[in-house]
């Protein structure tokens, strides 16, 4: 009896060793092929427009559960300045912005599905930091909005600043850098606190309108959308100090500099048809229009597209199927939508934001 | 009649200062929460998130001009369900009808029959405009994921139960190690590992649906809890019945399929059953893998600007979506047991 009940705990184990053993040999075979002819390689990472191509349309992986940046709308459709992004991108390779497949990710898988190739980019609400850069084999695309992380107080809890919050409970998502921001500007100032932490977004919201913590942390743009629904909106402030920046960006799998540069420039497209003045409603009229600058941007003239190996015209056709930024913005999270953000950080470089596109030509 | 109702109150209820203080306690604060409840539900709670987004819930982003493929299959269930539970029932009662006499040795091959047409009827293909898995949401994604994964881990499950109790030393040390290790781990874990690792291990061709993922980690899952429920029928089989069976001449695989077996699965029902309803219910997990299933698409209406912060309506919706299937299954099931009792 004993005897058997020993070899019960061993077995797993030995199984356990013999599985990591399996998977090292298999991760280890493809470098080794790798290195040894490097065709496959080259193939390998530079085919994923193909890939898309030939699959018939991209694959996003999407949040799907944040308001502004992509949900499902009452229709069944994503939509969201995140799903924006795919779309416009879907334009340019098929010329329809619903040739796109969404995928919902959580904050935990969405980088090994991205690894895995199981979706091209990743368009979900990802802040653009170092590490993520460096050293999951990620390549971001430019910044699509820039958020910062906040503090919600009830008004009159008496809580002015972070200090305030010695000893106070503080509602936080888990999985998010906000709990690693919170947990670093607390330690910096030498302020104990009592993290409240939760998986889901909607319980972490409903858990301070209940006010079982004294104050709730997020990306400020959460906040603001978030303060609408709550009982009453006016007896809740959002602290002006920022405990971080967070700069969403899409982000691709590293290696395939052509797919990089493409999702790279229909971004910048975006900007630069704000900056252009050109939108959904206007297209037309610039056709005909004899700046230089704007010809090329519409592809009446040179090829710019060529290089990207795209349709020279191709920022007409995302301005005529998603609107140029401002417009995306405004549909989203500005005063088109139920959210109302303002702009702030992300007005253009020429009206004191920080949105700036290189030129084209 | 009253005074009847008076005796059982007071032997029940009032029978000591003490219980009467507790009864009245109790009963002022079920009072209490039930006037709350039902304040909020009529006069606090916007129902409007759940009207508008009903299609949402139910099919999900299943295109609306192919409904019709929906209720067809819906048809054939429902068809199929009425057939079989009419001919259980005749049967039981020794009325022979000769029609449905007629009809029992078809059964089985209809309902098998009936798997790839409905699967047809979803997916499209030959014929038919294909639908990715990826529009399969809402209640109908939780359904079709719960009814295979069920289909697939009870017989495998039996199997598994078999090779524990078997003489074979491999067969038998193979059994009690898959279930002792699958027991040993989370749900969520076996879901993550399927959904996310899978693809790692995997040839970048071979690229297995999400939907083939998920169930593939139900089953794994379930299968093992299915084994020891069974396991525990086989348990209750006397020796001597098998003896018997064997001293009469019959070979080992008709003793088990004869005798055995319907005993065995009879005397855990309420086990198995239990464990269906378990998995039924398991697959809102699937929803933290993103696969867009009741659970998965209440959250995402919940991220609807309009309806943000509406979770308390949303979640009570879909508990009682998730509560109708589960209780209907338990009823079904007490109705089966009555039946093979009888």
């Amino acid at each position: 009896m004993r005897k058997s009940t020993l070899i019960l705990a061993i077995a797993p184990l030995i199984f356990m060793l013999g599985a990591c053993n399996s998977e090292s040999d298999k991760t280890r075979d493809p470098t080794n092929t790798a290195s040894n002819t490097e065709a496959p390689v080259a193939r390998n990472t530079l085919n994923t427009v193909n890939n898309i191509k030939k699959r018939g349309k991209l694959i996003c992986g999407v949040s799907g559960e944040l308001p502004g940046f992509s949900f499902l709308g009452t229709d069944g459709k994503y939509s969201g300045i995140d799903v924006d992004i795919c779309r416009a991108i879907a334009v340019v390779l098929f010329d329809n912005p619903d040739a796109v497949e969404f995928r919902n990710l959580n904050a935990k898988e969405r980088f090994t599905v991205l690894q895995t190739g199981e979706i091209d980019i990743l368009s979900r609400n990802t802040t653009w930091i170092l590490s993520r850069d460096a050293s999951i084999s990620l390549d971001f695309a430019p910044v699509i909005f820039y958020d910062g992380q906040g503090i919600m107080i009830r008004k009159n809890s008496g809580i002015k600043s972070l200090e305030d919050l010695k000893g106070k409970g503080i509602c936080v998502q888990t999985g998010t850098t906000n709990e690693q921001n919170l947990a670093d500007q607390m330690r910096k100032l030498n302020v104990s606190y009592k993290p409240v932490v939760f998986e889901d977004v909607n319980i972490t919201f409903a858990t301070y309108s209940e006010g079982r913590c004294d104050a709730i942390t997020a990306d400020r743009s959460a906040l603001v959308s978030r303060r609408t629904t709550l009982p009453k909106p006016e007896d809740n402030v959002i602290l002006d100090e920022l405990l971080s920046s967070e700069p969403l960006a899409p982000a691709v799998k590293q290696g395939d500099s052509q797919w990089t540069d493409l999702v790279t420039w229909v971004v910048y497209t975006l900007i630069k048809a704000e900056e252009l003045g050109i939108n959904s409603q206007n297209l037309a009229k610039f056709s005909t229009n004899t700046d230089p600058n704007i010809k090329r941007f519409l592809g009446t003239e040179g090829n710019l597209g060529e290089g990207l190996g795209l349709s020279n015209d191709f920022a007409a056709k995302i301005i005529k199927n998603v609107g140029n930024y401002g417009e995306i913005y405004d549909r989203n999270l500005g005063k088109n939508s139920q959210l109302n953000l303002a702009r702030n950080q992300n007005r253009l470089w020429t009206q004191g934001g920080l949105l700036y596109s290189p030129p084209f030509r | 009649m009253q005074k009847i109702q008076l005796t059982w109150l007071r032997k029940n209820l009032f029978n000591s200062w003490y219980n009467s203080l507790l009864t009245i306690l109790c009963l002022l604060l079920i009072i209490q929460f039930i006037r709350k409840f039902v304040w909020w539900t009529i006069a606090e709670a916007q129902w409007q998130v759940v009207q508008v987004n009903l299609p949402l819930f139910l099919v999900g982003r299943f295109p609306q001009t192919s409904y019709w493929r929906l209720w067809i299959v819906l048809g054939i269930i429902t068809f199929l369900i009425v057939i079989t539970w009419s001919v259980f029932i005749t049967q039981k009662n020794l009325i022979k009808h000769k029609f449905i006499n007629l009809l029992v040795p078809w059964l089985a091959p209809t309902w098998l029959l009936s798997c790839p047409l409905i699967l047809w009827f979803m997916g499209g293909g030959l014929g038919l405009q294909s639908i990715s898995t990826n529009l399969w949401n809402g209640l109908i994604l939780t359904l079709l994921m719960a009814v295979i994964s069920i289909v697939i881990s009870f017989p495998l499950g039996i199997l598994l139960a078999l090779g524990r109790t078997s003489n074979l030393f491999i067969i038998r040390w193979f059994s009690i190690l898959y279930i002792e290790i699958i027991r040993g781990l989370p749900l969520i874990g076996i879901l993550f590992i399927a959904q996310v690792m899978l693809p790692l291990f995997l040839p970048t061709e071979l690229r297995l649906d999400r939907l083939i993922r998920g169930i593939a980690g139900l089953v794994l899952f379930s299968t093992a809890y299915m084994a020891e429920n069974v396991r525990g029928g086989l348990q209750s089989i006397p020796r001597e019945q098998i003896e018997a069976a064997k001293a009469l001449g019959l070979p080992t695989p008709l003793v088990i399929i004869l005798v055995v077996l319907p005993q065995a699965l009879r005397a855990v029902i309420p086990a198995i059953v239990g464990q269906f309803i378990g998995l039924l219910k398991d697959t809102s997990l699937l929803s933290l893998v993103g696969l867009v299933e009741l659970t998965g698409m209440s959250r995402s209406i919940l991220a609807q600007p309009q309806f943000i912060g509406r979770y308390a309506e949303v979640y009570i919706f879909v508990g009682l979506l998730y509560w109708v299937f589960c209780y209907s299954m338990s009823l079904a099931s007490r109705r089966l047991e009555k039946q093979l009792i009888n």
